[in-house]
């Protein structure tokens, strides 16, 4: 559990004068599931973005598997890009293609599997993420926005990657949809190896599925932890996190 | 962690005293598969009733593709009953094993009968007519509702959307003169070529004065302008009204009592009625002036003797046949075209694919229109 998958080190980002970042440090062990937490705006879907070779920040350094992404070549990134999969915020399958296609386009393009295998593989992984089989041959305009979030998971898991990033995973779930989610995550988890960041607003995530998080504010991390540490943070924003009405139900209930 | 993946997964199979043993090496992961995906979809063809022996203790690393691949033909040799007996499982294998044991689709080698390939074609010429039924089906509606509001607005004159249809001529007329005028030059030119060749051969240059001025009044500028009005302006009637669709502004101004039919698209039929007979009229000028031009250099017909000419075979009836189409072509681009935008579904690559179709079926209308028109005017001699 200790070896380090991603270091951010210093990270500083800036969009003309805006300012998101000013130095992030941050760690990600193999094998956790880590959260990135933090109010609208704070640049968590930015951080992200970063980690997966989509931003560049203006300075600091981002390890990924040991390597730092701002001094990669081509061929070694694009062996990183199959190491990891990424789950977008709005799903992002591709509405040409079916979600079969859409599951299994980096199996045909990137492996000499035989097809049927492929198929396989590909309907495998849509029961895996829960969506029923009918679902396969539908286009993504023709799902719901649970559906298109389990079908983009599906696509995310297909290569087997090590890594695994979840940009707010749960929003616009349905509090079931949303609990079968996160324990879907944690299964797989637990069987496959995987890591996972995930960015997340949910606070029921960060109680059940979430091994350390780190909060983002006022341009930098102000807590990083597992729960009970970060809890006792003192910081005012961690404290309007987990002291408003939605974070004092949770803490009282407890886990 | 990258050396271990580079080890490429192997089956072995050997037989001793009647039992099979398969023996599984290297790691059974995503990019390594091909061979023994191969070497086990012979092995499994060939093996029936046998008992086998699958040891799988020198797997390195396995991922769900290989997991996959072993359930698969554990599945297929069991179906052709052989006993299978797996040693040398480690506890993630099992873990594995169980959790895609719960995902794994039903395994089915259905294929579509051979037959069924014959009966394709018909198939999809079956889905496409009943395809084209609904389109007329629902185009019918679209036509009815629009007139009821052309109705209802000339009833109530204070509601018409004038603001509307003025910005609308602008974007479709003014701004198409450009356009207009350099196709219809080059009618004028390829019409005046072709013709002075013949001509020149019987003698007959004076001629070309009735070729251009009947063909470009009664036929050309009006079909061509409208081809052009079709390309630029019912396609962008399309892809305006299907992003408005798309972005679920349409659905915003039903709910604010707005109808789309009265504010968006009957202001853009009424601008193309107006201004597609200006056009047909401009590209008249233009296509005339364009031969007058030609025959001068090339056949040596001055000036004053084309237009002369001009003015005794040129009835103005045959100018007014040609404006006339004007409104009839632009009704039809201007309403395909509409109806086009607001069938866009829900994604992006619709507006491209109904935009396609709203200039293809517009070019077509305008044609096999311009050809009705074509019998009726010869039928009633004029």
């Amino acid at each position: 559990m200790s070896d380090t998958i991603i270091t951010v080190s210093d990270v500083v980002t800036q969009f003309g004068k805006n300012r998101v970042h000013d130095g992030i440090n941050l760690t990600v062990h193999q094998g956790e599931i880590y959260g990135l937490l933090g109010g609208s705006g704070s640049g968590k879907s930015t951080l992200l973005k970063e980690m997966i070779m989509l931003l560049r920040p203006q300075s600091g350094e981002i390890k990924v598997f040991g390597q730092d992404l701002s001094r990669i070549s081509q061929d070694r990134a694009a062996v990183l890009r199959h190491r990891w999969g990424v789950l977008f915020q709005e799903g992002a399958l591709y509405s040409s293609l079916t979600v079969e296609e859409n599951v299994g386009i980096k199996l045909r393009e990137y492996t000499d599997l035989p097809p049927k295998l492929i198929r396989d593989i590909v309907r495998m992984k849509i029961n895996m993420v829960g969506l029923p089989e009918e679902a396969a041959v539908l286009y993504p305009s023709e799902l719901s926005g649970g559906m298109v979030k389990r079908a983009a998971l599906a696509r995310a898991l297909a290569m087997d990657p090590e890594l695994l990033f979840l940009d707010e995973p749960t929003s616009g779930l349905d509090p079931v949809g949303a609990e079968a989610f996160d324990n879907l995550i944690l299964e797989l988890r637990g069987i496959l190896g995987l890591t996972v960041v995930m960015v997340t607003h949910d606070l029921d995530s960060i109680w059940t599925v979430v091994d350390r998080f780190s909060v983002l504010g006022e341009k930098r991390v102000i807590a990083e932890g597992t729960l009970k540490e970060v809890i006792e943070n003192p910081h005012p924003i961690v404290r309007q996190f987990f002291g408003g009405a939605r974070g004092r139900i949770r803490s009282r209930d407890g886990k | 962690m990258q050396s271990t993946r580079s080890q490429k997964a192997e089956i072995q199979w050997s037989q001793k005293d009647g039992v099979i043993l398969l023996k599984s090496l290297g790691n059974w992961t995503i990019d390594g598969l091909r061979d023994v995906a191969e070497t086990l979809e012979r092995f499994s063809r060939v093996s029936r009733d046998v008992s086998i022996q699958w040891d799988v203790s020198g797997v390195g690393r396995v991922d769900s593709a290989g997991m996959l691949l072993f359930i698969r033909y554990c599945d297929r040799l069991k179906a052709n009953r052989c006993s299978i007996k797996i040693i040398g499982a480690r506890s993630e294998h099992e873990k594995m094993y169980r959790l895609l044991r719960r995902y794994t689709p039903r395994y089915s080698e259905a294929r579509p009968a051979l037959f069924s390939y014959f009966l394709r074609p018909l198939n999809t010429i079956g889905r496409g007519f009943v395809a084209f039924l609904l389109d007329i089906m629902t185009f019918f509606p679209f036509i009815g509702e629009n007139f009821l509001d052309l109705i209802s607005s000339l009833l109530h004159p204070h509601s018409i959307r004038f603001g509307a249809i003025v910005k609308n001529i602008e974007e479709a007329g003014v701004r198409a003169i450009p356009i207009v005028v350099l196709t219809s030059f080059l009618i004028g030119v390829v019409i005046a070529y072709q013709g002075a060749v013949q001509l020149k051969k019987f003698g007959a240059n004076i001629f070309i004065v009735n070729m251009i001025a009947l063909s470009i009044t009664r036929e050309l500028a009006p079909v061509v302008t409208a081809i052009i009005m079709a390309g630029r302006t019912g396609s962008s009637y399309t892809a305006q009204l299907g992003v408005m669709k798309l972005t679920e502004e349409i659905d915003a101004m039903r709910t604010m009592g707005f109808d789309p039919h009265r504010f968006l698209v009957l202001p853009r039929i009424t601008a193309l009625m107006i201004t597609l007979p200006l056009m047909i009229f401009l590209s008249d000028i233009i296509g005339i002036a364009a031969g007058m031009f030609i025959s001068n250099i090339h056949l040596h017909i001055s000036y004053a003797e084309f237009l002369h000419r001009l003015q005794n075979v040129l009835a103005v009836r045959h100018l007014w046949i040609g404006i006339c189409k004007g409104p009839f072509f632009a009704w039809l681009i201007a309403t395909v075209g509409c109806f086009r935008g607001l069938q866009v579904s829900k994604n992006a690559e619709s507006i491209g694919h109904y935009t396609t179709i709203s200039v293809v079926n517009a070019i077509f209308l305008v044609i096999a229109c311009d050809a009705v028109f074509s019998v009726i005017f010869t039928e009633l001699g004029i």
